[in-house]
């Protein structure tokens, strides 16, 4: 066990630096340019030029990621820090630290007054809609795979496959279309911000609606799957033949050992969530962390566009270790 | 029955039970695509595909405007009228028009970019199983890379950085999708390469390619085809994503998730707008994903 997680600890690692220098690598593709950005859109090249050499923007691609890497590590301060450059973009966490993703030039601010609060609203949202999810999915799943090929199977199996058919956008398009513009029960833009008119409350219900049902549609495939392998195994029919009632047989034997594989992809799903967070909060204006990577993104804000990956690639890392660990523990056999 | 090999994480799960799948497939049965109108939820799909397919021919011969010509008329009632049967856009643009040829754009670019990611991930997959050692670890390292980033994450920071163009948008579904496609192959490879039968082909002195493309990769078919059909629905869904958040196929070229998104602003006037073009990629993903649901429940019936 503490193998696997030194050994999983180290695979986390190289993925982050590995996956860094990739995201760096095609940021150098993108026309966008830090000294172009810093200066504005109104610069002269001359001015442009001259930040560029002060930045050392013309070095070789390993040679930026190395002082991008320094920065972070708190080796080295950052570039656009020296006063001399007269950009007045001041962190208040000192110049060298650990952790510092440098300054967002979409923003003019330090990454790190930026990410941290849009996660945090992020990590709201997709908390409710995992809240959702799990029950939602155990409960079509359950129903549908407790007899394959029944009537109720059917209707909730077409149910499933009919929610993960639809993009998130779409369904995002409908909801708002019918809660918000024709029956106007509901907000059809979720900013977090109070004097809107709707209670802040109300303004979760419509990004927590799309998130869940497609995702959902999906994991209630899984727990349906596996709970039919599993009552085709021998001890099931045992216990039938016992004499033991249905429901019993289902509740007792069958749903413990069901729920291995769809926790695993349970877990996995928090990875699908973070992309699925990046159309829903645009849908709906949301202020998060999904919405701030698509602006940094076509924007070029490299900084930002950097500190956003990691931090994506960190959650979706470390929960597909507990995703590791929870199947480790939950079958017997994959300790063997 | 015990997989192959036993395992490790969730995605060996995942493997291990393609493997097993695969296992299963070395018997002759008839053709799964034969017994395709014993499915009910397979035929469904399959309609609706081809519902979508005959609209992206005929597309030039239909009695349409041209999905780029703007009614000045027509923008201050958009809604639907008997000249335009779905109403018009922003711009004037005829909706009907422009989702049928937009059907064009998405069912040719939807199937050539998974066809290539298909190409590469299978290379991949092969070289991994076959091969062994470092070349498996090499890519296996890599596919996990790949694969640990968020899809729409992975695409949107690729396409923002390379520019929006319908190559592109194949490069990028190649790179998110291959690696996936890799460990599938890999999986039943890795469970097949020391059967007798490619053992004997050694002994024939064939060529590690005829090996891997004759004897090796048609073992894969089974799991491959559901695979493939609901990679098409996905990747449906992410043109249309990627032509929503503005990184999809340029404009003028009538792209349905950009049709969405240009009409996103009307909504609270002229929600419809937004809503047609929105169903009609959710029908053509559904299609895609019923006929992946009738083909996997043929081949579990086996």
């Amino acid at each position: 066990m503490v193998g696997l997680l030194l050994r999983r600890g180290a695979a986390l690692l190289l993925t982050l630096v590995a996956a860094s220098f990739l995201v760096f690598a095609l940021t150098q593709f993108s026309p966008a340019n830090v000294a172009r950005e810093t200066l504005g859109a109104y610069a002269l090249p001359e001015q442009v030029h001259i930040l560029s050499e002060k930045l050392h923007l013309q070095d070789p691609l390993v040679v930026r990621y190395v002082r991008w890497a320094e920065v972070l590590l708190g080796l080295r301060a950052d570039p656009l820090d020296d006063p001399a450059l007269g950009l007045h973009i001041h962190d208040p966490r000192g110049a060298r630290y650990f952790g510092n993703f440098g300054y967002s030039t979409l923003f003019h601010e330090p990454v790190n007054d930026i990410i941290w609060s849009r996660l945090a609203n992020t990590a709201v949202l997709a908390g409710i809609a995992f809240a959702v999810i799990v029950p939602l999915s155990m409960l079509l799943g359950i129903l549908a795979g407790m007899r394959p090929g029944s009537r109720l199977d059917r209707v909730l199996s077409i149910l499933s496959i009919t929610m993960t058919s639809m993009p998130e956008y779409a369904l995002g398009v409908i909801l708002a279309a019918i809660f918000a513009v024709w029956l106007k029960v509901l907000p059809g833009t979720s900013p977090l911000a109070k004097g809107t008119g709707w209670p802040l409350a109300s303004q979760f219900l419509l990004p927590v609606a799309v998130l869940a049902l497609y995702d959902s549609g999906y994991v209630a495939r899984m727990v349906r799957a596996s709970m039919i392998e599993v009552l085709g195994k021998p001890y099931i029919r045992t216990a039938l033949l016992k004499g033991l009632p249905r429901r019993r047989v289902i509740l007792r034997h069958a749903l413990r050992n069901a729920m291995i594989t769809p926790f695993t992809v349970i877990l996995l799903q928090i990875n699908w969530l973070i992309g699925g967070v990046v159309v829903t909060e645009t849908v709906f204006a949301y202020p998060g962390f999904g919405r701030m990577l698509l602006q940094a993104s076509l924007f070029g804000d490299i900084a930002l566009i950097e500190a956003a990956t990691l931090v994506a690639l960190f959650v979706a890392v470390v929960t597909q270790l507990l995703s590791d660990v929870g199947y480790w523990l939950l079958d017997p056999e994959a300790r063997g | 029955m015990k997989p192959p090999f036993p395992a490790r994480s969730a995605a060996d799960a995942a493997a291990g039970a393609v493997a097993r799948a695969a296992e299963q497939i070395d018997r002759p049965s008839p053709s799964l695509l034969a017994r395709l109108p014993s499915s009910r939820i397979a035929m469904a799909g399959l309609c609706l595909i081809l519902f979508w397919v005959l609209v992206a021919l005929l597309a030039p011969v239909l009695p349409l405007p041209s999905p780029t010509a703007q009614d000045y008329l027509a923008m201050g009632h958009p809604g639907p009228s008997a000249a335009h049967l779905l109403g018009v856009d922003t711009l004037g643009r005829d909706t009907l028009a422009r989702i049928v040829w937009g059907a064009r754009i998405v069912l040719l670019v939807a199937p050539v970019s998974v066809v290539a990611a298909y190409a590469v991930g299978c290379a991949m997959g092969l070289l991994a199983g076959y091969c062994g050692g470092w070349v498996d670890l090499l890519i296996s390292r890599l596919a996990d890379i790949i694969l640990a980033f968020p899809v729409v994450v992975l695409y949107v920071i690729l396409i923002a950085s390379v520019g929006a163009s319908a190559l592109n948008i194949v490069v990028a579904v190649i790179l998110s999708s291959a690696p996936a496609i890799s460990r599938i192959v890999r999986g039943i490879t890795l469970g097949i390469v020391r059967k007798d039968f490619v053992a004997a082909a050694h002994l024939r002195r064939e060529s590690a390619l005829h090996i891997m493309l004759i004897e090796i990769l048609p073992n894969c078919r089974g799991p491959l085809i559901t695979d493939f059909c609901l990679r098409l629905g996905y990747t449906t869904i992410m043109i249309g994503t990627l032509g929503f958040l503005g990184l999809g196929i340029p404009p003028p070229a009538p792209d349905w998730g950009g049709m969405v998104q240009e009409a996103t602003p009307m909504l609270i006037v002229f929600p419809l707008m937004a809503l047609f073009p929105a169903l009609a990629l959710i029908s053509l993903v559904l299609g895609f994903n019923l006929l992946a649901d009738g083909l996997n429940e043929l081949a579990q019936k086996d």
